[in-house]
């Protein structure tokens, strides 16, 4: 019955929409990937024609009354204006329908309470405007990595067409293997953050100083897409969720690819770096971190953001400007806000993104070039 | 209701009457009339001029977002420019807008429905109005301060507030001045409601519209207190080093949420109470028959604004609570549905085997039954707890509540509007004016907020500026009747104005079916209401 009142109700909303199988669902909740996800998608299904036969009656009634009592075809005004029997039948029958809602529903948050009994469990960090993943125990330990967003800014901004993903893709996935109960902690390093992946049924606010969880067990395999939810600041739209699910050999695979990466990541914060390297990378950072902000020409926003291309901070000696990029600084324009601290980053990529601003935009910095091993030394 | 209001009134007309003309020379007049006046009817036109231009500020506002929202990507505004009116525009909408139009319709209302010559104070009325503008100028003024206005959200949660400029400071002293008017205002109210009833006007034989405002204005004396500590902590917290809801401190940034949402929750009764009792009656006028379940009414309004006391948390069923809270806050919010139905069914009952007729007032009242109610679904799927999960912070809570706001709140101030301009200004409005006024603003109203139901379900979250690609038609159809719907209330204004500046002149009885103290009054009502207190049987 109820998987037949789903199809009804969602084969007439596929008609609607001509939803190609691809295309994310554009009248109802994304295509559920975990029990918790089914569940809901059933619940307001349910609801959904509880309220339609109610909506029907009521205006039915409503306009039956409209069309018939009308003073223009003659009705003349009954004088009646009490009835304490259907008083209270109104008030008992919508009663039992709505303890018949909520029975349901109960069940479900006992569900998507039950956090226990993780097969891998992932630290989630809200930042201003990224997230943070920690892999804290199960396959993976160890694995950390920032997720930022990729979309290009010529592409928000109008210049470029906008590609398949757009605002909706990053550099790092959330990766999980399929079929596991994977427990979400989620926490913020700021503000409020919400992590959202509609099609796993998961949203969990990321406080500051508290720790959450959530949790869910992703049945395909795929990439599933979602994004903060809790205005968190001037980028909020722009700090997506992407969760790439694999299968168990895949996971495995990835893991150790992790592993490799993250070897060499430390092999490269040892060695000297060249100016034409760190300056290449330093781009990228910029571009993804920093430009949010301090605009990609390095020109600021008046009022709001410093420039950087003229800035006396990043004219002045390299280490002053590599502990104000890992702390960051009370605002300039505004006492009360605050240039984030970047001390996530890798040391290699505040390396990168410090030189980049000190020989970019005419910008000509004495020295030109800090190495990774300056920043683990302010560190 | 009919023998609750069918009151005779002695002489004291013809005798208001004499007096109300003579009043006036003794009075100043021009600006300082203004300024000084303690006069009810006074204080209460500029209370809903005062509203209407905040709220064509905040129409300006939503236009603003709707614009930059009409296409993805960023066109118009910058980020944080944008989180600027998405705040301004609820704060203003809110604080601004929908409950000073309340305040300023029981000013008109409440004395002339009980049959009182005034407000039972009348200089802190004068106080409670004068308030206003330096709050509003507050609000505007913050635009233009290093790092504009706030931009953290009508609801201002920490700890994003603490991030925010001088803006954010300039709205704190603005709410705080507002919430004091908001609170002497209704202690206004109350004493005036409870001491100053024309004898024989028991408490069950009071107008509707009077009871839903003492019932609102006891929920407004609970809850701005408790707004305002809020408020006052962000600020300590912003300038003193406290850290009430700084977590490195000690504090709980959570904290912050519940203790606003237990100003919050009820606020949003305080906001559509008074609308309840508008269309009260609108709907037994139209219909030419009492409304039907005056006393369950009564007691229907009592049980939502006790119940509003104990369902905060389900605004915030995403942060993270025990199961045991979220069931609770789940089961009590599904019961504010019991009373809301009965309301619904009340005035179904009474448009019931009446005799309509579709006059500007109740096209507007049952514009507002058919709409508010469809606000009033979708609210029961959001108190569903697992369902909220998926549309907490989406475009779907965003559809919700301009359907229970606008279509709630706003429609059954209009309707309210033209069912007592006549009285209020001794004209008639333009009948066809108003009809259009309704079926524009009905139909853009659909046109814009509907599709957001689509948005929110599919999954856009509310407050971006931006949005992936998916969501572009919906955008378009919305932003399409967001501008269409921000003009069709300039209809509204011109027809205000049209009605003031002359007209067909209105009986005392305006409508046939209009039943209360106030249609005993002639049209426009005197200055100076009851002098002689009227009898009441």
């Amino acid at each position: 019955m109820k998987y037949l009142s789903r199809s009804l109700f969602g084969g007439a909303v596929a008609l609607m929409s001509s939803v190609v199988l691809a295309e994310p669902a554009k009248y109802l909740f994304q295509p559920p990937v975990t029990s918790v996800a089914r569940d809901i998608f059933d619940l307001h299904t349910s609801m959904m024609w509880i309220i339609t036969v109610i909506f029907v009656a009521v205006f039915g009634v409503m306009f039956y009354s409209i069309w018939k009592h009308r003073k223009s075809v003659g009705h003349k005004a009954a004088q009646f204006h009490e009835s304490t029997t259907v008083e209270i039948a109104w008030t008992i029958v919508p009663m039992i329908i709505l303890i018949g809602m909520a029975f349901p529903a109960t069940r479900v948050v006992l569900e998507y309470k039950d956090t226990s009994n993780p097969d891998l469990t992932v630290k989630a960090t809200g930042y201003q405007w990224k997230w943070g993943y920690d892999y804290i125990k199960g396959e993976g330990e160890g694995i950390s990595m920032l997720s930022t967003l990729t979309t290009p800014l010529d592409q928000i901004e109008g210049d470029a067409p906008k590609g398949e993903n757009y605002l909706r893709e990053v550099d790092n996935m959330l990766t999980v293997p399929v079929g596991k109960k994977v427990r979400i902690l989620t926490t913020a390093d700021d503000v409020i953050h919400s992590f959202w992946v509609p099609e796993f049924g998961v949203k969990q606010d990321a406080i500051p100083g508290f720790v959450r969880d959530t949790w869910f067990r992703a049945e395909k395999e795929g990439i599933y897409r979602g994004q903060c939810v809790e205005l968190c600041g001037k980028n909020h739209g722009f700090m997506p969720i992407v969760v790439n699910v694999l299968s168990a050999d895949k996971y495995t695979a990835w893991v150790a690819s992790q592993k490799t990466a993250s070897v060499g990541a430390a092999d490269d914060a040892a060695r000297e770096w060249t100016k034409e390297e760190l300056m290449a990378r330093g781009e990228k950072a910029y571009a993804s971190v920093c430009a949010a902000c301090h605009q990609p020409t390095g020109q600021g926003l008046a009022n709001a953001f410093p420039a950087l291309a003229g800035s006396k901070v990043v004219a002045g000696p390299a280490i002053d400007q590599i502990k104000l990029v890992l702390g960051g600084r009370k605002g300039v324009f505004m006492p009360n806000s605050q240039m984030p601290a970047q001390s996530m980053l890798s040391d290699t990529d505040i390396a990168a993104a410090v030189t980049y601003t000190r020989n970019a935009w005419g910008n000509h910095a004495d020295p030109a070039i800090v190495q990774p091993s300056a920043v683990k030394a302010a560190r | 209701m009919s023998q609750t209001t069918a009151a005779t009134v002695a002489h004291a007309n013809d005798h208001a009457l004499d007096h109300g003309d003579h009043a006036h020379g003794h009075h100043p007049t021009g600006l300082m009339r203004w300024l000084t006046t303690t006069n009810h009817k006074d204080i209460g036109t500029m209370y809903l001029w005062f509203s209407f231009t905040m709220f064509l500020m905040g129409g300006v506002l939503a236009l603003g977002i709707r614009a930059e929202l009409f296409k993805p990507g960023l066109q118009l505004w910058h980020p944080e420019f944008f989180n600027q009116l998405t705040t301004m525009h609820g704060i203003i909408m809110v604080f601004g807008a929908i409950m000073p139009a309340f305040v300023g319709f029981a000013n008109w209302l409440v004395p002339i429905q009980i049959g009182a010559p005034d407000m039972a104070f009348a200089r802190m009325n004068n106080w409670s109005f004068w308030l206003l503008p330096p709050a509003a100028l507050l609000l505007v003024i913050s635009f233009f301060v290093p790092g504009g206005a706030t931009a953290g959200g009508w609801t201002l949660y920490a700890p994003l507030t603490s991030q925010m400029g001088p803006g954010m400071d300039l709205a704190i002293f603005a709410l705080h001045i507002l919430g004091a008017s908001s609170i002497m205002g209704s202690i206004n109210i109350v004493v005036t409601i409870l001491n100053m009833r024309a004898p024989g006007m028991t408490m069950m034989k009071m107008p509707m519209f009077v009871w839903t405002w003492l019932i609102t204005a006891y929920l407004l004396i609970a809850v701005m207190p408790v707004l305002a500590g809020a408020i006052t902590m962000t600020l300590t917290d912003r300038h003193f080093g406290t850290s009430f809801f700084n977590a490195a401190g000690g504090g709980d940034p959570v904290m912050y949420q519940h203790v606003f949402w237990f100003f919050g929750h009820p606020e949003v009764y305080i906001m559509i109470l008074p609308a309840f009792g508008i269309v009260s009656h609108v709907i037994p006028a139209f219909a030419r028959k009492p409304l039907f379940g005056y006393s369950s009414m009564v007691y229907a309004t009592s049980s939502i604004a006790i119940l509003s006391f104990i369902v905060w948390a389900h605004h915030m069923f995403v942060v993270g609570m025990p199961a045991a809270g979220v069931l609770f806050f789940m089961y009590a919010t599904v019961l504010i549905a019991v009373p809301t139905g009965v309301k619904v069914f009340n005035w179904l009952a009474t448009m019931w085997r009446g005799s309509m007729t579709f006059e500007t007032p109740m096209l507007f009242a049952v514009g507002f039954l058919f709409v508010f109610t469809m606000g009033g679904f979708t609210g029961l799927v959001c108190a569903i707890a697992p369902i909220d999960l998926q549309i907490q912070d989406t475009y779907y809570v965003v559809a919700h509540f301009h359907y229970v706001l606008v279509a709630g709140s706003l429609f059954a101030l209009f309707s309210g509007t033209y069912f007592w301009l006549p009285k209020w200004t001794g004209h008639m409005y333009n009948e066809a004016m108003g009809k259009t006024h309704f079926w524009l603003s009905l139909i853009f109203f659909n046109i814009t907020f509907f599709p957001m139901h689509f948005l929110g379900l599919a999954g856009m979250p509310r407050r971006i500026p931006d949005y992936a690609t998916q969501f572009a038609d919906f955008n378009m159809i919305a932003s399409i009747g967001a501008f269409g719907f921000g003009f069709s209330q300039l209809i509204f204004l011109a027809g205000v104005v049209k009605c003031i500046r002359g007209g067909e002149k209105a009986t005392a009885q305006v409508w046939e079916g209009a039943e209360g103290l106030e249609w005993t009054l002639p049209s426009p009502a005197p200055y100076h209401s009851f002098e002689v207190p009227p009898q009441v049987k």
